[in-house]
């Protein structure tokens, strides 16, 4: 096993080099649901770093007890778990961003970016670095979401935050708080981002 | 939902005007992995439609039936995913033992269905709604159908723009994503025929 990379280098890959969402284009679902509003968006961001963080962390407690057979399972309940927890959480303190949300609170269990650091760095690493790559990834996803929504709320409703910040003669790009802007503003993202820096060691 | 919508209304408004992929973003993920021939995307199509019916009442019954009455309400999640995760295998064993021909045909798709977000979508979606039973079959059956449609026409598109000069930066997912939107703008022309919340 080869040594665990320091912290630096698990949030400059988290972060950068290996961005979930625009390198390895997973948690796309929520990246297009959620980022019509920034502050549903940063409530969103927050819960998927704390899911990531702790449930890599516990997957990497858990790692020389769980049976290969069933890893899967196990990793899919730990996530659960967290989730719930997280669900709750929203539910009392942020009532009525938890019902913007609706569904997308849950579907952070089936969302790819968790999954995938259990699999791809817990399973093979300690706790503490785990942990960090689970906040590193979910910060990864979470500038990237928050990019999208600053464009998708300030374009199309006009507000950050709730807060009026166009000039009176702005006239809202209705278009931009629809489905189908996501896709349009993400597919941009890509596009800058692929042609600035080209692919490096990516898949 | 205050007056009771026909199943039939659900149905149809979950494949054109709500389409769970184009308006909901869900089961995105495997809808940019797979969807580069028509004919793998028809047959993950109805792998999805079928399970996503099926899982949609099975889901409906055992948090009505079970989670509700019990107050484990909170465990939904967990129950959700265990009940979808234990269909795909038991269909799984029972179409390799009964029916090998469609093995073939859908065995490569049906583990990749446990992790869809799209079938875990429409059994959170039809709690939220409180959907009846009947609404509920009828929403993971039209949404089945929905996003077969969708993935189905994205590939059929993308093998078009396969040879197309696209700009380098965004060869790969990026134009994909513009497809889609594309396609979402298309089908918000849907959108008014039937009123679905």
């Amino acid at each position: 096993m080869a040594k665990p990379p320091g912290a630096r280098e698990i949030f400059r890959k988290g972060l950068f080099d290996e961005n979930p969402v625009l390198r390895q284009i997973l948690g796309i679902c929520s990246a297009l649901a959620v980022t019509n509003l920034l502050l549903n968006t940063a409530i969103m961001s927050l819960a998927l770093i704390f899911t990531t963080a702790m449930s890599s962390a516990t997957v990497s407690l858990l790692r020389d007890v769980t049976p290969p057979r069933v890893r899967m399972m196990v990793q899919v309940l730990i996530i659960a778990c967290y989730v719930i927890i997280v669900d709750i959480a929203l539910q009392a303190w942020l009532p009525d961003v938890s019902r913007q949300l609706g569904p997308y609170v849950g579907l952070i269990i089936t969302n790819c970016i968790v999954m995938g650091r259990a699999e791809g760095f817990a399973v093979s690493n300690p706790p503490l670095p785990s942990f960090l790559d689970g906040v590193a990834c979910g910060a990864g996803y979470g500038a990237v979401l928050m990019a999208v929504a600053f464009i998708r709320e300030l374009t199309g409703a006009g507000t950050l935050f709730g807060l009026h910040v166009m000039p009176g003669w702005w006239v809202n790009w209705t278009i931009m708080v629809m489905p189908p802007a996501a896709f349009f503003v993400l597919g941009t993202f890509l596009w800058v981002v692929n042609s600035r820096t080209p692919k490096a060691g990516a898949k | 939902m205050g007056t009771p919508v026909s199943p039939g209304v659900i149905f149809f408004a979950a494949i054109f005007t709500n389409n769970i992929l184009l308006s909901n973003f869900l089961g995105t993920c495997s809808f940019l992995a797979i969807s580069r021939e028509i004919r793998s995307s028809l047959g993950l199509g109805a792998a999805v439609t079928f399970v996503m019916a099926a899982t949609a009442g099975l889901n409906h019954l055992v948090y009505y039936k079970l989670l509700v009455p019990f107050d484990l309400v909170h465990l939904r999640y967990i129950v959700i995913i265990v009940v979808i995760a234990a269909f795909v295998q038991l269909v799984e064993m029972l179409i390799e033992r009964y029916s090998p021909a469609l093995h073939v045909v859908l065995g490569v798709f049906l583990p990749l269905i446990t992790v869809n977000c799209a079938i875990f979508g429409v059994a959170l979606f039809l709690i939220i709604r409180e959907y009846s039973f009947l609404q509920a079959v009828a929403y993971g059956f039209g949404g089945g159908l929905g996003w077969t449609l969708a993935i189905a026409a994205l590939a059929g598109i993308r093998q078009k723009t396969k040879n197309a000069p696209v700009p380098k930066g965004l060869v790969g997912p990026g134009i994909t994503l513009v497809t889609a939107g594309l396609m979402a703008l298309s089908f918000m022309a849907f959108s008014g025929m039937v009123q679905m919340q």
